[in-house]
C-alpha cells in the first residue's frame, strides 16, 4: 500500500516537472515608458521564436516599480525573473549580491557595442549586472523662433549665466511664454536630479570623502540662489508642481522659451503630432560654467536578473533578445526609426537610416558621452552618480532635501534656510545610517 | 439569545460555553486580521530593520521612537494631521448641513438632486485629486486661474501658497455628499408637528433650527465626525498626487509611507505607524465626546 503511494506521487511529481521543463514562464517587471510598452507589444515575436518561454508582464509607473522590485528583492521574494532598474540600483544591489552577473552573455549580445558610459553605469567592480535598454543624457532645449526675434544666439555649449540672461529677455508671461522651465516638483528623481546635476556643474558635491554633507558650502549657495531665483523670476507660476511630464507638456504647448532636461524629451518635441513647436525647437548641449564639469547626467533603464530567480538561463536569453543589437531593426520595421530605444549602442548612431530620421541623434550621443557618473565633481567624492548618489540612503535624503528646495521656490522658506535645513536633515540621516561614528 | 446569554444581577452578561464556541471562528478571524499585523508592527518598531541593509535586525529598544520624536518632520506631520481633519470636518459638515437643508426644502426633483449630490463620493481619491490639481487649481491653465484672469487678478498658486487648505478643499468635496446624505435622512425624520407647534408659538426660523433641528441632528453629526475622522487620519492619495509631501503638507500617514517606501526603514515606519494608531484613537475619543456633549442637551 505504502509503496503504491510512493510510486503514484513519484509519477505525479515527474509529470509536473516534465511540464515545467518544457515551458518556462518569466515574470518581467518593467517601467511604463514608451520604449518599454513597445517592447511588451513586440515581445510576441520573442515567444514565437522561443516556444518554450512564456512572458508575464508587470508594467508599472517608475516609483511604484522601484518600491515593488526593491521590497521583493530585499526580502528575497523571488516574484520577478527580469527586473528593470537603473544605475542608481545597480551598485547598491550588486554589493548585496542581489543580482546575477551578465558577464556570460551569448556573443551575439555584442557587449562591446554598448556606449562606454552606459556600460560603466550598470557595472560594479568590473562586472556587468544589467543590460541597458534605453539611455538618456541632458540637453538644453530652446525656441529658435523666440531667440531669433530677440536677437539672441544659442551657443553650442551655453553657460547657466547665459541661460538666465536669455530667460530674462524671453520672459513674457502676458503672452503666455515663460523664460525658463526646470523641474520644480519635490522628489529625488524630480527637482533633486536637476539641482544636484546643477550643483556638480557649479563645482559642488553632495558629500566630502568622509560622507559629510556639503550644503553649507558656497558652491551650493550659488546653485540654489541661481535655481530659486531663475524659477521665481523667469519660471512659470506653479513651478513647484512641474516635473518632467508637466514641463514637457508646457514646452510642447509653446509656453517655455528654455528648458534644461533629459534627452528623452527630444523625440516628442521634434514630432509635429506631439508638439506645437516642432519646427521651432532647437537643441544645445547641457549648461557648462567652465568649472570642470558640465551639467550632464546619465540614466539608463536596464534589464537585470535577480539572484533569487531560478530561471536565469531563460531570463538571459530574453535579455539578449530585448537589449541586443538586432532589436533596433525589429522596432524600426514595425514602428519606424524614431521609435527605436536610443542611447545604448554605437551601432544605432552609426546607422545612416537612424541619423536621417532622428535630428537629435548627434546631440543625444554627445550628451551621453559627456556624462561621467564615476567622477561627478571636480573634487573627490565617495559616491557614484551625477543626479543621484548610489547609496541606499539617497532616496530618503533626496526626498527630504527636495521638499526644502521646493519650499524655497514656492517662497515658503528662504534659500539660506532651505540649505541649512538640508544640511541638518542630511547629517541626521547619515548619522542614523551609521556613516559617522 | 436568552438561552446563550445569562444575565447576572449586576447587569453584566456572560456567555455559555456553546455560545463561546459559536463565536470563536469570528473572534479568531478578527484576531488573525487585526491583532497579528499589529503585533508584527509592534515587534518591527523595536528592531533595527532596514531593507537595504541586510543582516540588520537587532533589538534596539525604543530607539526608533526616539528618532521619530526628534525628527524635524514629526511635529509638523502631527499638526497637519489635526488641521486636515478639522478643516475637512468643518467644510463638509457645514456645507453638508446647508445642502441638506436646501434639498429638504426643495419641492420637486429631490431624488434627482440627491443623486447629483452623492456623485463626488464615487470618484476615486487619486482621480479627484488629479482633476482638481490639473483642471481647476492649476495656476497657468486651470479654471480658477481663468476666472481670476477675467477679474484681472493674479492667479493663486494653490499648492505652493496654501497647500493644506487646497488639499482640504479637495477632500471636503469628496466627503460633503456623505455628510449631506446622513444629515438629510435625519432631517426627513424630524417631527413635523413639533415644527408646526413651534411656529404657532411664534418661534423664528432660526430659533427652530437652533433649539429643535440642531439637537435632533446631534447624533448623526457625531456619527459623521467619527466616520470621517477615521478615514481622514489615513489621508494619503490626495497628498501624494498634489504636493508629494513636504513639511507643509505631510501628515502622519504620509510620514509612514516615506519611511517605509522611500527610506526602506521598516523599523522607523512601524514606530510611526504605532504612534499614528495611538494618536487616532485619542483624537477620535476626544472628538466624539466633545461633539456629543455640546449637542446632546
Amino acid at each position: 500500500m505504502r509503496s503504491a503511494w510512493i510510486i503514484l506521487s513519484a509519477v505525479a511529481l515527474s509529470a509536473c516537472s516534465s511540464k515545467d521543463s518544457d515551458r518556462t514562464t518569466l515574470t518581467v517587471a518593467t517601467v511604463n515608458n514608451g520604449d518599454m510598452v513597445r517592447l511588451r507589444e513586440i515581445s510576441n515575436e520573442f515567444e514565437k521564436s522561443h516556444p518554450t518561454i512564456r512572458l508575464k508582464w508587470v508594467v508599472l509607473e517608475e516609483n511604484v516599480l522601484r518600491q515593488r522590485v526593491t521590497t521583493d528583492i530585499a526580502i528575497r521574494g523571488g516574484q520577478y525573473d527580469v527586473v528593470t532598474i537603473g544605475p542608481y540600483e545597480v551598485p547598491v544591489w550588486a554589493r548585496q549580491k542581489w543580482l546575477a552577473s551578465l558577464d556570460d552573455m551569448d556573443p551575439s549580445y555584442k557587449v562591446d557595442d554598448l556606449l562606454a558610459p552606459v556600460r560603466a553605469a550598470v557595472s560594479y567592480d568590473g562586472h556587468q549586472y544589467a543590460a541597458p535598454f534605453n539611455g538618456e543624457g541632458t540637453i538644453t532645449m530652446y525656441r529658435t523662433d523666440l531667440f531669433r526675434k530677440a536677437g539672441l544666439t544659442m551657443p553650442e555649449k551655453p553657460s547657466w549665466s547665459f541661460l538666465l540672461q536669455a530667460a530674462a529677455k524671453l520672459h513674457h508671461p502676458q503672452e503666455g511664454v515663460y523664460g525658463l522651465c526646470l523641474r520644480g516638483k519635490a522628489g529625488w528623481g524630480e527637482n533633486m536630479a536637476v539641482i544636484l546635476t546643477m550643483a556638480h556643474s557649479y563645482g559642488g558635491r553632495l558629500f566630502d570623502e568622509q560622507w559629510h554633507p556639503q550644503f553649507d558650502k558656497p558652491e551650493w549657495q550659488k546653485t540654489i540662489a541661481t535655481y530659486v531665483d531663475g524659477l521665481r523670476k523667469w519660471g512659470p507660476p506653479g513651478a513647484v508642481g512641474n516635473g518632467f511630464n508637466e514641463n514637457l507638456a508646457m514646452f510642447a504647448q509653446g509656453k517655455c522659451a528654455i528648458w534644461f532636461d533629459s534627452t528623452v524629451a527630444a523625440p516628442f518635441l521634434s514630432d509635429p503630432k506631439t508638439s506645437k513647436v516642432a519646427s521651432d525647437t532647437g537643441f544645445a548641449a547641457a549648461p557648462d560654467e567652465g568649472l570642470g564639469r558640465s551639467a550632464n547626467w546619465l540614466w539608463t533603464w536596464a534589464l537585470a536578473v535577480p539572484a533569487s530567480s531560478h530561471k536565469t538561463a531563460a531570463a538571459k536569453e530574453f535579455i539578449r533578445w530585448a537589449a541586443g543589437p538586432d532589436y533596433a531593426q525589429l522596432v524600426a520595421r514595425r514602428y519606424g526609426w524614431l521609435a527605436v530605444p536610443p542611447g545604448t549602442r554605437k551601432s544605432l548612431y552609426d546607422n545612416p537610416a537612424y541619423r536621417r530620421a532622428a535630428p537629435f541623434a548627434a546631440i543625444t550621443l554627445k550628451a551621453i558621452n559627456a556624462a561621467d557618473p564615476a567622477s561627478p565633481s571636480v573634487r573627490p567624492v565617495p559616491y557614484v552618480g551625477v543626479q543621484y548618489a548610489a547609496i541606499p540612503e539617497f532616496q530618503g535624503i533626496g526626498t527630504e532635501v527636495g521638499q526644502q528646495f521646493a519650499a524655497a521656490v514656492a517662497g515658503q522658506v528662504s534659500p539660506a534656510d532651505a540649505l541649512a535645513e538640508a544640511q541638518a536633515a542630511t547629517g541626521r540621516q547619515m548619522t542614523a545610517a551609521g556613516y559617522h561614528k | 439569545m436568552t438561552a446563550a446569554a445569562i444575565s447576572t444581577g449586576s447587569g453584566r452578561t456572560y456567555l455559555t460555553l456553546r455560545a463561546r464556541l459559536m463565536i470563536a471562528p469570528a473572534v479568531g478571524l478578527l484576531l488573525a486580521i487585526s491583532i497579528l499585523p499589529l503585533t508584527a508592527t509592534l515587534w518591527f518598531s523595536v528592531i533595527d530593520y532596514r531593507l537595504l541593509t541586510p543582516g540588520s535586525s537587532r533589538f534596539v529598544g525604543l530607539a526608533n521612537y526616539g528618532r521619530l520624536f526628534t525628527d524635524a518632520a514629526f511635529l509638523p506631520a502631527l499638526l497637519n494631521s489635526i488641521i486636515l481633519v478639522v478643516l475637512v470636518l468643518a467644510i463638509s459638515i457645514l456645507g453638508g448641513l446647508a445642502l441638506a437643508l436646501l434639498i429638504e426644502g426643495a419641492k420637486v426633483g429631490r431624488g434627482a438632486l440627491r443623486l447629483l449630490v452623492i456623485s463626488p463620493f464615487f470618484v476615486m481619491p487619486p482621480v479627484s485629486a488629479l482633476l482638481w490639481k490639473n483642471l481647476l487649481m492649476q495656476p497657468v491653465a486651470g479654471f480658477f486661474a481663468w476666472i481670476a484672469a477675467i477679474f484681472g487678478m493674479a492667479p493663486l498658486d494653490w499648492f505652493a501658497r496654501i497647500p493644506l487648505v487646497s488639499i482640504s478643499i479637495i477632500v471636503a468635496w469628496q466627503w460633503l455628499p456623505f455628510a449631506c446624505l446622513i444629515l438629510l435622512t435625519s432631517l426627513q425624520s424630524f417631527d413635523r408637528e413639533q415644527r408646526e407647534a413651534a411656529q404657532l408659538d411664534g418661534a423664528s426660523a432660526f430659533a427652530i433650527f437652533r433649539h429643535l433641528v440642531l439637537p435632533h441632528l446631534a447624533r448623526p453629526i457625531a456619527i459623521v465626525v467619527m466616520m470621517e475622522t477615521i478615514f481622514l487620519l489615513s489621508l494619503f492619495a490626495e497628498i501624494f498626487v498634489t504636493t508629494g509631501g513636504g513639511p507643509a503638507s505631510s501628515n502622519l500617514a504620509f510620514l509612514v509611507y516615506s519611511e517605509a517606501m522611500l527610506r526602506y526603514d521598516v523599523g522607523a515606519a512601524s514606530a510611526a505607524g504605532v504612534v499614528a494608531v495611538l494618536f487616532a484613537n485619542l483624537l477620535a475619543f476626544f472628538l466624539v465626546r466633545a461633539v456629543g456633549r455640546s449637542l446632546d442637551v
